[in-house]
């Protein structure tokens, strides 16, 4: 007798939505709305009088917007349809995104910045009314320098790369007040580290110098030593590297660094291995920071907005961005920048929703909490990288032999001489399990790259189930390579160019850059329309 | 539409471990050891990836064992427009070069080596020309005259045997050096014979002597090629890492219609110098060599458009550090003819040019030469990583000798390259052998290499002539 509801597969028989959906702009019906707006009462038009008649010339558009006009439950459907032709962290074994540290993110937490006693807030309240949340500020701030071991922290930053810029941007402040602005003007990094480590110090306008691993995949310190010299302002590494090692050297990174007069910046995006386990003060860091979304169970950028958290020695907390929220006996008050400050990286206090998200995840699991996190991203790790080099042709480079922190980043390079399979093509097989995957930053330094994370979240079950679609895509490679090759067959779309993307004349971020780069000036409808400052960074 | 050229002799001097395949007496000696080419059916083996996805896809080819035989086992038809000799040489190599490429083949896969892929440089440099006469074949010579298949293109032009000879005599003199060794001993030795040798080599090139040789094999045209790796040398970053790989890269090149290309080096080691254990790479000239296709969905990256772009980036970060009142000694490369682009001057693609303020002083610069500039004021040579064997000098770029390099002081490099190139020697140092022990201990350790604007890498360098050590991959 069959049963009445059949054993599901192994493998999940995923099959992506495909809705054909335009892009909004081509749904647009003229005069269609989703809310109308109820006239202004002609009492009130007369009191006030033309208030738009009497903003500068400068304010106001000489044509109206090229929106797109829909009712609400054509834009309803619109997103909707959108959402279902995704791969969301809530939907997939999300494991594939190393170095994101793709973690569930407790949706009670959404409950909570969902109150009005947050969502009525506002920034420019008086502080007396604000107090709640002004305290959640500070708590937050005063757990993440115990959880780093640095004395003060900032939460301005909306996302990892830009509390990048911002010790950057602190060092270079520290060494002007100093005197030494013009003197250091080189920021060493390894390769291994997160790119927006050298990004930002080029964006600060240093010479970044890159050093590449010791044959055994450990930075180099002797090359770290040679680099060194009093032209050096920092060293901005990350650590566990993308390679999830371990520098075992740090503290003698660190103290080269102060040796020579520089200071130490200690990239944490992989922190998440790390929590109650080490600490960027006790290795002799000057700065760190954290990301958020990364590390502390809120959604990442592109899923909202990000957070970053600044952490720094007393030395340079007269630099961090402001304004900043301090506690004077019961009471929390707001202080603006202070003379020294960089100012400014983001509106008012950062991205406080996170930041409430943040305090409730640290709070409900507490230190011993926060230390079982990492061990369980640990120990989870290291049993996904047995299960994957259980696969023939698939290989962890460098420190043969030796556990890894949070991540591994794997090479595919023996399958791929073996059938010509590259790493790319096997991320987009993986999409027809359900299943994201990500190669490496570029350039690729790992041959065939695929770097895996799979945090604290996720069961054995589900890395078992994310090794054996590897494993069958492995064996899909050397038997029936085709159906790699010209993969995906359950998506949402097929195959993208990626010179569409890379060439300026080509990549369109904005309905009005596609339209005039591929249908010329006269196709963009609405004169100033609102995209025009993108529009500006596309070009 | 792709073109196969199958080096059936590619490989047969490794098993039998005489360290290459080049020349008749190697190839014979070889055979009697028991060894026999796999170049066949490595050809084969790429095919049959593209036959996957293609498989009505035509060939062109060469009848028989140089590529016809390797096409009909993929299971694909070829289309025969180029024959070869009984035994095949070198010239027909180039010949078929040639053929296929006026026959419409927009990638050539060559399954060999690096000589392999010097003699299909040579024809696709030859193929944007005039038809050869009527060619008169030259028995390919023994190993002593390695290098002269490089002059293939003579071959087809005067069919004077004593051109053979007298290239012999004159090579032998230049220590079995190259064509970049005979351009600067024309500038340098003042010997009337190799001049006159050179003249007669190159007469059909429009009279324009070694430079208009050495330009044409620069610029290969629209013509991209790509290496089935078959031979025992292989140091010409010109090759996929597998016949598996080079079929889908080939595959991916008919769906697309084409793919990016990069100007990549050939380059070719002295295998008679080999087997006395010396690795002696030279740079023969340059082929265009299609990069992976970007197919990946997870962005966070750039992708293979970003590879040109990596070295416009290096060269640019180069251009941002050169001074006025210096005397720059731009070396040979992908990445100096990207530089010069950079500078708006006109570089020779294999020689040492001399740049001040800006404009060039000196083109095509001999040792002596050089010395004489450098000896004018503050000077600084530029160099970029020659080939994968990672080395900066000692290697296609002989003109900047120890006594050069000695003469430019304390910091005498700026090194430009790509980050990519640091990758690609997997942890392997750089190196340098300009044959003096001090020139050479001096550079050795670590080296800013310039990659991009603000932007460096620290790579250790090592001196290997004189650390006991080879690099040999």
């Amino acid at each position: 007798m069959s049963l009445p509801v059949a054993p599901k597969p192994a493998l999940r028989r995923f099959h992506q939505a495909r809705w054909d959906e335009p892009i909004i702009f081509e749904l647009s019906t003229p005069g269609e709305r989703g809310v109308l707006v109820t006239p202004v009462e002609p009492g009130v038009r007369a009191a006030v009088g033309d208030v738009v008649g009497d903003l500068p010339d400068g304010l106001r558009r000489s044509a109206p917007p090229a929106l797109p006009e829909l009712g609400q439950m054509r834009v309803l459907k619109h997103y909707l349809r959108l959402s279902q032709e995704n791969l969301g962290a809530d939907l997939n074994v999300d494991v594939g995104q190393g170095t994101c540290t793709m973690k569930y993110a407790p949706k009670v937490n959404d409950q909570l910045i969902a109150t009005p006693d947050l969502t009525a807030l506002h920034p420019l309240q008086d502080p007396d009314d604000a107090q709640g949340v002004l305290e959640i500020i500070w708590q937050t701030e005063r757990m993440l320098a115990e959880i780093s071991g640095m004395d003060r922290v900032s939460l301005h930053t909306q996302g990892g790369s830009a509390a990048i810029w911002a010790n950057i941007a602190m060092i270079r402040a520290f060494h002007e007040a100093n005197g030494e602005g013009a003197q250091r003007r080189e920021v060493i990094t390894t390769i291994f580290s997160h790119p927006s480590n050298a990004a930002a110090a080029k964006a600060a306008g240093y010479e970044v110098i890159t050093l590449h691993p010791d044959p055994d995949g450990y930075p180099d310190l002797a090359a770290l030593r040679a680099a060194l010299s009093p032209r050096t302002a920092a060293i901005m590494v990350t650590n566990p590297e993308d390679t999830g090692i371990y520098n075992p050297a740090i503290t003698e990174w660190v103290d080269a660094a102060h040796a020579v007069g520089a200071l130490a910046s200690y990239d944490q995006a992989n922190a998440n291995g790390i929590l109650g386990i080490t600490r960027a003060r006790d290795a002799g860091f000057d700065v760190c920071h954290f990301n958020i979304h990364k590390t502390f169970g809120t959604p990442h950028g592109s899923g909202g907005p990000g957070t970053g958290a600044n952490a720094v020695s007393e030395a340079l907390a007269p630099f961090l961005p402001g304004p900043r929220v301090e506690r004077e006996g019961d009471r929390f008050v707001v202080r603006e920048a202070g003379e020294r400050s960089i100012g400014s990286v983001g509106p008012f206090f950062g991205v406080v929703p996170n930041i409430v998200r943040a305090y409730a995840w640290i709070m409900a699991l507490g230190a011993e909490g926060l230390r079982a996190v990492a061990e369980t991203a640990v120990l989870n790790n290291n049993y996904l990288m047995t299960k994957v080099l259980e696969i023939p042709g698939a290989s962890a480079p460098y420190a043969t032999g030796r556990r890894r922190i949070e991540q591994v980043r794997y090479s595919w390079q023996e399958l791929f001489e073996e059938t010509g399979i590259t790493s790319e093509e096997i991320g987009v097989r993986a999409s027809d399990f359900g299943m994201h995957y990500w190669t490496s930053h570029h350039p690729y330094v790992v041959p065939q790259p695929f770097t895996l994370e799979p945090t604290e979240s996720y069961s054995m079950a589900e890395l078992d189930e994310y090794a054996a679609v590897l494993a069958e895509i492995a064996r899909e490679a050397r038997e029936e390579p085709e159906t790699v090759r010209s993969a995906p067959h359950r998506q949402t779309v097929h195959h993208t160019h990626h010179d569409d993307l890379d060439d300026p004349e080509r990549w369109a971020i904005t309905w009005r850059a596609y339209r005039r780069k591929y249908f010329g000036a006269g196709a963009v409808g609405g004169a100033g329309s609102g995209d025009a400052a993108a529009d500006e960074v596309a070009a | 539409m792709l073109g196969l050229i199958v080096n059936p002799v590619a490989g047969v001097g490794g098993p039998a471990g005489l360290a290459g395949s080049d020349g008749a007496d190697v190839q014979r000696l070889a055979r009697e050891r028991g060894a026999r080419s796999r170049a066949d059916e490595r050809a084969s083996a790429a095919l049959a990836v593209v036959a996957a996805s293609h498989p009505n896809a035509r060939v062109l080819t060469v009848a028989g064992a140089m590529g016809e035989h390797a096409v009909r086992a993929a299971g694909l038809e070829p289309v025969v427009v180029a024959q070869s000799g009984e035994p095949t040489s070198a010239a027909d190599t180039a010949a078929a070069a040639r053929a296929l490429a006026a026959a419409g083949a927009t990638l050539v896969l060559f399954a060999g080596g690096d000589g392999t892929a010097r003699d299909v440089a040579t024809g696709l440099a030859l193929a944007g020309r005039a038809a050869p006469p009527e060619a008169t074949r030259i028995e390919t010579p023994g190993d002593e005259v390695e290098g002269l298949d490089t002059l293939a293109g003579a071959r087809y032009s005067t069919g004077e045997a004593s051109v053979d000879r007298v290239a012999r005599s004159a090579y032998r003199d230049l220590e079995g050096g190259g064509l970049d060794t005979l351009a600067g001993a024309r500038y340098s030795t003042g010997e009337a014979s190799v001049d006159r040798v050179a003249r007669s080599v190159y007469r059909d090139l429009e009279g324009g002597g070694l430079d208009t040789l050495a330009g044409a094999r620069c610029s290969t045209g629209e013509v991209a090629a790509l290496g089935i790796p078959a031979g025992v040398k292989m140091y010409s970053p010109a090759f996929a890492v597998s016949p598996s790989a080079a079929g889908a890269l080939a595959a991916a090149w008919l769906t697309e219609g084409s793919l990016p290309t990069q100007l990549r080096e050939v380059l070719d080691v002295d295998e008679a110098a080999l087997r006395r254990a010396r690795v002696e790479p030279r740079l023969y000239g340059m082929l265009r060599v299609p990069d992976r296709p970007g197919r990946t969905q997870a962005r966070k990256s750039a992708t293979s458009a970003g590879e040109h772009a990596a070295v416009r980036a290096a060269a640019h970060g180069a251009a941002d550090r050169m001074e006025r009142g210096i005397r720059y000694l731009l070396g040979p490369g992908g990445t100096m003819a990207e530089l010069a682009r950079e500078l708006g001057v006109a570089k020779t693609p294999l020689g040492v040019d001399v740049v001040l303020d800006g404009e060039l002083v000196l083109a095509g610069a001999s040792e002596q030469q050089l010395l004489d500039e450098v000896r004018r004021g503050p000077a600084k040579a530029v160099v970029s990583i020659i080939g994968g064997q990672g080395f900066l000098l000692g290697r296609g770029n002989q003109q900047l000798s120890a006594r050069v390099v000695g003469e430019l002081g304390a910091d005498p490099l700026l090194v430009v390259a790509p980050e990519q190139k640091l990758i690609d020697l997997g942890g392997r140092p750089l190196l340098v052998d300009t044959g003096d022990r001090d020139v050479d201990a001096g550079l050795a350790g670590f080296i800013r290499v310039v990659t991009g604007p603000a932007s460096t890498s620290l790579y250790p360098v090592h001196a290997p002539e004189h650390e006991g050590e080879g690099h040999a991959p």
